[in-house]
């Protein structure tokens, strides 16, 4: 058995239901006064990021510390991999050093895999590439669940930069597997080549999906990612994929709206959606150390973990 | 399960449980002054129940309303990595917690002492308790730590292969208590 979480896709159903429960459970401790159990004593999780991200690191880092385990950030700013060091030979360190669990963050689809056959330890994938973001998709989960109350059945819209996105195709897996019913929605050019063989469907038109859905989920246009022109402008983008303040009047009351963060404000979502009772955008950052405490629970808290599956 | 039932014998049935749980809500209200300051924890699941239903025994018999809980334990057992990890049970404590207050931990089944360790060490996360009892429906022996409890529902007195179990209305659909003889799987 591979103790690893790489995509969502690996979960199944009751897998993805118990990482949600045991999350259930574990918010109840953020809420006290000592906010650490003991369960991970001894153990060692390594924080492995070789790409810039906030609120991941510090989110896994503290999910690990409340766990009582033992903490090494490591990031390749200032590392040996800035002389040139191979993925392989960083994992061969890390393993020396005894990690029990490798979070990994990397630029490259793929490289957790990779990393995967090379240590003994657990792998969390934490965003590779424009891969998968399985934690991500969790926490997301756990936030519709929380307010909706339920995920069987829901309509979730995901909208906008899909093709340079790893949180919707993590999302769509995990969605999927938990019952909701999944649109993308984005311009022709920012769907991914393969995106038919998704278990979801697929728009152009957000106005159109907008009155029907219970959730809708921006997507960060990740400027950073794009070596071409996908959209004539920023302003054309906003315009016609952009949640504003007109499209979301035209919500149903009861409808949430998500953001895996961080956000360009003004662009693919106006900054008074993002404030509004009805975001979730802030709980999904609380939400996120819980659910990562519960995947990180679930890997290392027993003789053998309890999601994940064969590979 | 039908050779399990076969080698299975109760030992409590419903009135045995029933008149267990009563008395020992009268040693509590006994031993407590009236159950001043009590806070009833049970150790899920059925600690948990048990606790419900000693509470409303005392409500019964004094009117008085002693605020009852759960506590959890799960992530502070010391076979966690003998296992895979397992689903975590529910902590809810009364509104106003359990500082200076007397505890009264419940479980169904009290053997190695080791689920009292870490509901004890649970405990001390959550709050100062003036105080900490243990209350249990059965006591079957065999402990492995200097624990004991307060209330004892009953002794029973075991081997170590044998396995007790404890099945209750509102989990299990019945009371009953019973001793499996082991075979030691």
């Amino acid at each position: 058995m591979k103790p690893h979480l790489l995509s969502t896709g690996d979960l199944t159903r009751d897998d993805a239901l118990l990482i949600l429960d045991t999350a259930e459970e574990l918010a109840r401790v953020s809420q006290r006064s000592i906010k650490k159990l003991p369960t991970l004593r001894g153990r060692t999780v390594v924080n492995l990021f070789f790409e810039d991200s906030t609120r991941t690191r510090i989110s896994f880092e503290a999910a690990a510390k409340r766990l009582s385990a033992d903490v090494i950030n490591f990031s390749a700013k200032g590392s040996s991999v800035s002389k040139g060091e191979s993925l392989k030979d960083t994992a061969l360190t890390l393993e020396a050093m005894g990690a029990d669990a490798v979070v990994i963050r990397h630029s490259a689809s793929g490289a957790p895999h990779r990393l995967a056959n090379w240590v003994r330890g657990s792998v969390v994938n934490a965003g590779d590439g424009t891969h998968e973001h399985p934690t991500q998709a969790l926490l997301d989960a756990f936030s519709i669940r929380r307010r909706l109350g339920r995920l069987d059945g829901l309509k979730i819209s995901i909208v906008g930069d899909v093709l340079h996105s790893r949180v919707a195709r993590s999302n769509v897996l995990l969605l999927h597997t938990l019952g909701a019913d999944v649109t993308l929605v984005a311009p022709p050019t920012l769907l991914p080549v393969a995106v038919e063989s998704w278990p979801c469907q697929v728009s152009y038109d957000l106005d159109a999906v907008l009155p029907k859905s219970d959730v809708v989920m921006m997507l960060r246009v990740q400027l950073e990612r794009m070596n071409a022109a996908y959209f004539p402008s920023a302003r054309e983008y906003s315009r016609r994929y952009g949640l504003d303040r007109d499209r979301f009047a035209r919500l149903h009351d009861d409808a949430i709206v998500m953001h895996p963060g961080p956000m360009n404000r003004g662009m693919e979502i106006s900054a008074e959606v993002a404030d509004s009772p009805r975001s979730t955008i802030v709980e999904q950052v609380g939400n996120g150390v819980t659910v990562r405490m519960a995947v990180l629970y679930l890997l290392l808290g027993g003789s053998e973990p309890a999601i994940g599956g064969a590979e | 399960m039908s050779d399990v039932q076969n080698q299975a014998r109760a030992v409590l049935e419903g009135p045995d449980i029933h008149r267990a749980l009563t008395r020992i809500a009268h040693e509590i209200l006994e031993r407590t002054r009236g159950a001043e300051s009590v806070v009833l924890l049970g150790i899920p699941t059925r600690g948990a129940t048990l606790a419900q239903r000693i509470a409303g025994r005392i409500a019964q018999f004094e009117g008085i309303k002693v605020p009852v809980g759960a506590i959890d334990i799960t992530m502070y057992r010391d076979d966690l990595r003998l296992r895979p990890a397992r689903p975590l049970g529910r902590t809810e404590l009364p509104p106003d917690g359990v500082d200076g207050r007397t505890v009264v931990l419940v479980d169904d089944v009290l053997f190695s002492g080791r689920t009292v360790r870490a509901a004890l060490d649970a405990l001390n996360d959550v709050g100062r308790p003036r105080a900490v009892q243990l209350a249990t429906l059965v006591d079957r022996g065999h402990r492995e730590l200097p624990i004991r409890a307060d209330y004892v529902g009953k002794n029973l007195p075991t081997s170590k292969s044998e396995k007790v179990k404890v099945f209750l209305e509102e989990t299990d659909g019945r009371d009953a208590v019973v001793l499996i003889k082991g075979d030691d799987r």
